[in-house]
């Protein structure tokens, strides 16, 4: 293979390997990571009452962007952004659990967004005439059923494919979401590809207060999925800080020790499949009742990749991380779509050329950033085993807390050492 | 289930044809999966630039819109397997460098490596899927090769196309086997498979011979990119999404890094999807597939021929 392009490679390669050296490690500003550390620690000190604070700070959105305060995304079009980001976090924090903090790699996490959507659509009064229902219940009483279909499939792909092994698994999901597609294809209660219209929305009325929910993304819709929200980031801290989240830890880390120290294996994966789902299912049931007509081509395969994009861009098992990610994979491109009229941006359309750039950005993320934008503290320093080029492998040392050297000497650590 | 027992034999024999592309992009899988044991989901995105390529040069470029026949036939045809094959192999080679080598460098964890290869591998898709290059419909191949009507076997036709892809898939198969095992880079990359460090002990530079398998994975995924662009007549920008994940559930299924396994498990699968679609219905071919690679998995995790380059 000494072929001249193998050489003009080689020569790229060595050219290459001082950027590629020093770009990642680009300090955060001394002043900046200290003011940031402090309001981490304020925030922190709150206890749980920091998420109602969160919860209030994102109940101000709506009203801030009916004044305007949002510099692009406004209006009708910034509530239905807003909505879509607020289900997405759903999905990334759910497919977080899976991925972040047990390490499994999940390719069809749509298709528990898909099973929760299908299920509210054949439990409730939905459809053209002649539809087929499971039950005609109220919008609410699905809620719960689509969580529980979309756990119980967790159990149910998750029983006999985690047993294999992890790579397996990533080609197993994507069947499995594939296979979910063609079931919804081809199956007549399903109405097929031409899918169920008129699926009914909920409607809330305390005492005197009446409120339908519409078509029409208004702030109310945001309002339902905050408590969503919130409950799933206190699920999965409660879940990262427990015992349960340690054998996730034990398991991503070494599987074979792991089992060892007496982790039941594929008891815990399961687990994490399901609670990965159960956000799928609240998120299908809104997204379901939000838009009021599904079928097959709402939850192409793509949609799984993109909410592993946002999982692992933001930062895998992280709550900012789900956070910044569905913003990054959501809101930006909408914004950037308003933005540029509806042209293309250097022949990208804003759209589908996301995706190509978000492809592009997980190539770079996981060289530079193996644990996404805003890592999990935890896990800044695994994905990563520390080996002769060790110094260099643990870059994430400017954003650590504990700094343990100038990001100078990190990445000197290789040659000199001083 | 009711088989229509008139459609068993013609089913078998696309079956067959279909099963010998999917052999040809299985050997990539294979031989990367076989050297660094991971699952190079980005192969996909191989196969589809071998077929692009072809596509631009003699469709755009050159503007080649009438069949041929004779003796410029046989050139264009040798000259777009050619690019076609070291476009893909080009594609394979920076992938290597570009994507997999700064993580082996910084001894990324697995899951890095499969988040990588689905990077690259949407990364290459959408970037065809843009308007200046094929947009997001099907483009038209260069028609040169009049796709016709050879013989027939068990009443099913036979397209001249068909004999191509088997004769050439058989070709390349015996020259696979023959580098793997009568060459010293063959003897290297067997070598790489059984035990990394061992190998470099033994004064195998690593990096090159992890650059040549994928080189060569690639140089087939670029052979089947342009037959089965052939075969069915247009290039699409995510051309290489189905035929992708197929041939990976053949690696699997003869026994992922066995690279007779890769030729056992294509023929096996495209057998098996052609003759669901008789006896269970078209509609369910793909759930067909998933369940048995599911199950194969299940029952014997190894495949068939089990795993391991072997010579």
């Amino acid at each position: 293979m000494s072929s001249p392009v193998y050489r003009f490679f080689e020569w790229l390669d060595a050219r290459l390997e001082p950027v590629r050296e020093r770009a990642p490690r680009v300090p955060v500003p001394e002043p900046v990571r200290q003011r940031w550390q402090q309001g981490g620690r304020l925030w922190r000190r709150l206890g749980p009452l920091r998420y109602l604070v969160a919860a209030g700070l994102m109940a101000l959105i709506p009203p801030l962007m009916e004044r305007g305060w949002f510099p692009i995304l406004n209006g009708t079009y910034g509530q239905t952004v807003l909505f879509n980001t607020g289900y997405w976090i759903l999905l990334t924090l759910g497919l977080g659990v899976v991925v972040g903090l047990a390490g499994l790699l999940d390719l069809g996490y749509v298709a528990f967004f898909l099973l929760g959507s299908y299920t509210t659509a054949l439990m409730t009064h939905s459809g053209a005439p002649g539809q087929f229902h499971f039950v005609e219940w109220p919008t609410w009483a699905a809620l719960p059923f689509a969580l529980i279909v979309a756990m119980v499939a967790g159990v149910a792909i998750g029983l006999p494919t985690l047993r294999l092994r992890g790579d397996y698994l990533a080609i197993v999901t994507l069947g499995f979401h594939e296979i979910m597609l063609e079931v919804m294809n081809n199956l007549g209660i399903t109405n097929g590809p031409r899918g169920i219209p008129a699926i009914p929305t909920p409607s809330i009325s305390i005492g005197s207060f009446h409120y339908d929910f519409g078509l029409n993304p208004a702030p109310y819709w945001w309002f339902l999925l905050i408590p969503a929200i919130i409950l799933a980031v206190i699920m999965v801290q409660r879940l990262d800080g427990s015992r349960v989240g340690r054998y996730w830890t034990a398991i991503r880390e070494d599987e074979v020790a792991a089992s060892a120290m007496g982790v039941p294996i594929v008891k815990m994966k399961v687990l994490a499949f399901v609670i990965g789902a159960s956000t799928s299912g609240i998120a299908g049931w809104i997204y379901a009742t939000n838009v009021t007509f599904i079928d097959p081509t709402s939850f192409p395969l793509l949609l799984s990749v993109l909410v592993l994009c946002s999982v692992v861009i933001g930062g895998l098992g992280s709550i900012g991380g789900a956070v910044l990610g569905a913003i990054l994979v959501q809101a930006v491109p909408e914004a950037v779509r308003q933005l540029s009229g509806g042209n293309t941006l250097f022949g990208f359309d804003p759209l589908t050329g996301r995706i190509a750039i978000f492809g592009a950005v997980l190539i770079i993320v996981m060289i530079y950033r193996p644990g996404g934008l805003l890592a999990a503290r935890r896990r800044r320093t695994e994905m990563v085993t520390p080996g002769p080029e060790s110094g260099v492998v643990v870059d994430d040392a400017s954003a650590t807390e504990q700094e343990v050297a100038p990001a100078d000497d990190v990445h000197s650590a290789g040659g000199r050492s001083t | 289930m009711h088989c229509n027992a008139a459609l068993i034999a013609p089913t078998f024999v696309t079956g067959l044809i279909l099963g010998f592309i999917y052999a040809l992009i299985a050997l990539g899988y294979t031989m990367v999966y076989g050297v660094l044991k991971l699952i190079n989901f980005a192969h996909d995105a191989v196969f589809a630039t071998g077929g692009i390529l072809v596509f631009y040069a003699f469709g755009q470029w050159f503007g080649i819109v009438q069949p041929l026949s004779g003796v410029s036939l046989v050139v264009l045809m040798a000259a777009s397997l050619v690019i076609g094959a070291l476009a893909s192999a080009g594609s394979a080679f920076l992938l290597e460098r570009v994507a997999y080598r700064p993580l082996r460098r910084r001894q990324g964890a697995r899951l890095s490596y499969l988040i990588t290869a689905i990077g690259a591998s949407f990364f290459a898709d959408y970037l065809y899927q843009q308007n200046f290059l094929l947009g997001p419909g099907k483009r038209e191949f260069p028609n040169y090769f009049n796709v016709s009507k050879a013989f027939t076997v068990f009443g099913s036709v036979v397209q001249n196309v068909d004999v191509l892809i088997v004769v050439l898939a058989i070709a390349c198969l015996i020259a696979l086997d023959q580098f793997i095992t009568r060459t010293r880079s063959g003897r290297a990359i067997r070598a790489l498979s059984e035990d990394q460090v061992a190998a470099q002990l033994m004064g195998i530079n690593n990096d090159r011979v992890i650059t040549t398998t994928f080189v060569v994975g690639g140089l087939f995924a670029g052979i089947a990119g342009v037959l089965y662009a052939i075969k069915f007549g247009f290039v699409v920008w995510n051309m290489g999404f189905v035929p992708g994940i197929k041939a990976f559930t053949a690696a699997v299924l003869g026994g992922i890094g066995n690279i007779r396994g890769a030729l056992l498990g294509g023929i096996l699968l495209g057998l098996i999807e052609n003759m669901s679609a008789v006896c269970v219905g078209a509609e369910w071919k793909d759930t067909v597939a998933f369940s048995v690679l599911v199950l194969v998995l299940i029952l014997r995790p190894t495949g068939i021929l089990g795993e391991g380059i072997k010579g």
